[in-house]
């Protein structure tokens, strides 16, 4: 300790309830230099960035927001661990800074007691004082540095002011060195009553903040604003409104999937022609070769599939991100309890399911949010099952191909009747499992509620920002990794064994004359493997070449478009264009089995439907489950049941399907 | 009376706070032990959670918590 007290960079951990302003304090004091990583074994962020003083040049540890820090969340441990020295590689802190917010002392000083036992020098940050200052509260920060035996410092991470004070004090205090008193809450006696242990620990700290935050506040006389906290309760007359509410909430989730598929739309293209014209450049300054397929058609085609994806993802982040710093999530999570409580699931559950509609990986990741890792994992699980925008050219294609101009009573389209069955079915089957897990692999009672609902605030740019290209940025790492190696062997299956010279005939008893992408499909390994799985698919009215899609698809889901049309003998550009749709959806419905009776029937393609709104065909969320919950077994279990689900449901539709004489 | 009992936008004091779970640990670490007042501030449209303030700031808890948080008006 006592070198530590003389080296010029420190490590100093931040701590704070959630919405105290402590990410925008951490934001502003570390700025592009943060990393953001897991702790190991667990899946709780693991925050970090250099705070450049001018005495040094410090590592700041942001740990999660906590009221408490006894350690019985996950959240807890790892800042208990972080405080203890326990984490192998950060050794005990310097320094702790407490971010408290000046309108709501006594809960934010709450964790000041139990941070004053961490043998660690404590330096007090107050946030929001501007909030307090507007409606005349008056908090004397020497009173209650004095109170509390902390420095305590007023500061404004947006403007900057008391940035360079809170600096200097972490300094003084660190180089004072502990005070080796006992802290001061133990001092007092509480009266309250018998209680004993913990609660009455509980009690006695509660005494001493409620009198040095008596002492040290003072309300301003004369007229000052409405507090933030009564404006809020305005706004949510309306916004948590018995009636208003909800469809409140409904709007705002319509202009949320608006945005993200207007905006994403044109952004998306252009990536994807820009990965065609990688591949392209690639391929004719290399010359053909395996190497050269292997970069073109395996790597950039492969990722380049997943991260064309990533301007929805980072649309919705954004959404996410303002949600989340204005306070209307907690407001979102408030109203939907009640409905997530029936399937066992928590209010926080809500979003990140409603974001999977968009695109699961989002959603996913944005279920940090819930601290109980069983209720986490049943959301991770089940949010696949929402119909997302890789799903939407699957249906098309079947409805184009069968249904484009059917309707039902005349006059309603049997398409978008069709469509909309596909996001119900899978809203079903989500409800379902969740139930079936909550009782049975995730057994745990209904999540306990504790939900602050914060003071509605205009949403930090910069924390927004941050937040949307972390998430960004970790998205697409994992295209880097987990993906990249997919996308390799998923090539590898379709190009193996190369065609030996001059027998590039097609096996089967197909006739019609063969592209070479066809032949080559037909022949190698994955072809192979959907002839191989064909007694698996047959009941369900699939054939080898729906087979060899459907592994293909496992890359992303509509994968199997252009699958399908690299199998039916078109060259590639076709598949892309709208006509080239037309075209496929023409070639399948006049394919016919070696007998000559159709391959594709109406039945066949809601069968396929089905297939696709349970079945995990997506690396990238395979990827993300991983990297969220730390190991390969959730995500392997979530492939395996949700395949095996979609078997069956696929089974029953096309059985029972063809029993009524579809 | 329980906590639970109370009509929206009334207020009370808090006796005490029963259970010995996580939950009702948190509550107290949270702010609300004997002593604290609270005011029932509404309950979310589908009639559960309810929404409370205390000690200057809006919580939600499940009905069933606030059975287990003994008030006098």
């Amino acid at each position: 300790m006592s070198e530590s007290r003389k080296k010029d960079n420190l490590t100093i951990a931040l701590a704070g309830n959630p919405n105290s302003g402590k990410t925008t304090l951490f934001n502003a004091l570390t700025g592009l230099s943060q990393k953001v990583a897991n702790y190991a074994g667990v899946t709780i962020e693991r925050k970090e960035g250099q705070w450049k003083t001018s005495d040094g040049t410090h590592l700041l540890i942001d740990l999660p927001g906590l009221y408490s820090i006894n350690a019985s969340s996950p959240d807890e441990i790892v800042a208990r661990d972080v405080l203890a020295g326990e984490i192998s590689d950060l050794g005990i802190p310097d320094c702790v800074i407490l971010v408290a917010d000046s309108t709501n002392l006594e809960r934010n000083l709450f964790l000041a007691t139990q941070l004053q036992e961490f043998q660690i020098p404590l330096v007090i940050a107050l946030t929001m004082n501007d909030n307090a200052d507007r409606q005349g509260l008056v908090v004397d920060e020497n009173i209650l540095a004095t109170g509390l035996g902390n420095p305590v410092v007023k500061i404004n991470a947006t403007s900057g002011s008391g940035l360079l004070e809170l600096g200097k004090e972490v300094r003084t205090t660190v180089e004072k060195g502990l005070h080796t008193i006992a802290p001061k809450w133990r001092d007092v006696i509480d009266d309250s009553g018998n209680e004993t242990g913990n609660r009455n620990d509980i009690f006695q700290r509660y005494a001493f903040i409620e009198r040095v935050v008596g002492a040290a506040t003072s309300v301003r006389a004369g007229k000052s604003e409405k507090s933030s906290v009564v404006r809020s309760e305005k706004i949510d007359r309306i916004l948590t409104h018995k009636v208003f509410g909800p469809l409140v909430l409904l709007g705002v989730l319509l202009v949320v999937f608006q945005m993200v598929f207007a905006w994403a739309s044109l952004p998306m293209e252009l990536l994807d022609s820009g990965f065609g014209f990688l591949g392209d450049a690639a391929r004719s300054s290399l010359g053909d070769g395996v190497l050269t397929d292997l970069l073109v058609d395996g790597i950039i085609a492969g990722v380049g599939g997943v991260l064309v994806f990533l301007p929805q993802i980072l649309i919705l982040f954004l959404f996410i991100s303002i949600l989340e710093d204005s306070g209307y999530m907690a407001r979102a999570a408030f109203m939907s309890d009640r409905l997530m409580g029936g399937i066992g699931l928590h209010g926080k559950a809500f979003l990140p399911l409603i974001s999977s509609f968009a695109c699961a990986i989002p959603g996913i990741m944005a279920t940090r949010t819930i601290e109980n890792p069983r209720d986490r994992i049943a959301t991770i699980l089940i949010a696949p099952f929402m119909s997302c925008s890789a799903r939407l050219p699957v249906y098309t294609l079947m409805i184009a191909a069968f249904f484009s101009d059917r309707t039902l009573w005349g006059f309603i389209s049997l398409g978008a009747v069709l469509m909309i069955a596909m996001y119900l079915l899978g809203v079903v089957f989500a409800v379902l499992v969740a139930f079936i897990l909550k009782k049975t692999v995730l057994k745990a009672p209904t999540p306990p509620l504790l939900l602050e609902l914060p003071p509605y605030r205009l949403p930090n740019i910069r924390t927004v920002l941050q937040n949307m290209f972390s998430k960004a940025s970790q998205f697409v790492r994992n295209a880097g990794t987990v993906i990249l190696a997919i996308s390799i062997v998923l090539w590898a299956l379709a190009y193996f064994p190369v065609p030996e010279m001059g027998t590039d005939q097609a096996s089967g008893a197909q006739t019609e004359s063969v592209a070479p992408e066809k032949g080559r499909l037909e022949k190698s390994y994955a072809g192979h493997l959907g002839r191989l799985i064909e007694p698996v698919i047959e009941p369900l009215g699939f054939d080898w070449k729906i087979g060899v899609s459907l592994i293909a698809s496992f890359a992303a889901r509509e994968v199997f478009v252009s699958t399908m049309s690299i199998i039916y003998g078109m060259n590639g550009e076709e598949a892309g264009e709208i006509e080239g749709e037309g075209k496929i959806a023409d070639a399948i419905r006049d394919a016919e089995r070696p007998d000559g009776s159709p391959a594709w029937t109406p039945l066949t393609a809601i069968t396929l439907m089905v297939f696709f709104v349970l079945a995990m065909q997506c690396m990238s969320t395979v990827a993300v489950v991983k990297k969220e919950t730390n190991s390969w077994r959730w995500p392997v279990f979530m492939t395996v049941y949700m395949t095996g689900l979609a078997w069956f449901a696929a089974f029953a539709t096309f059985q029972i399907g063809s029993l009524m004489g579809f | 009376m329980k906590l639970s009992e109370l009509k929206m936008g009334e207020s009370c004091r808090v006796v005490s706070v029963d259970g010995d779970d996580s939950l009702t640990r948190r509550l107290m670490e949270m702010g609300v032990i004997p002593g604290t007042v609270i005011r029932v501030v509404k309950s979310a449209p589908l009639g559960d959670p309810i929404e409370i303030e205390v000690r200057g700031y809006h919580l939600a808890i499940r009905k069933t918590a606030a059975t287990s948080i003994e008030v006098v008006q």
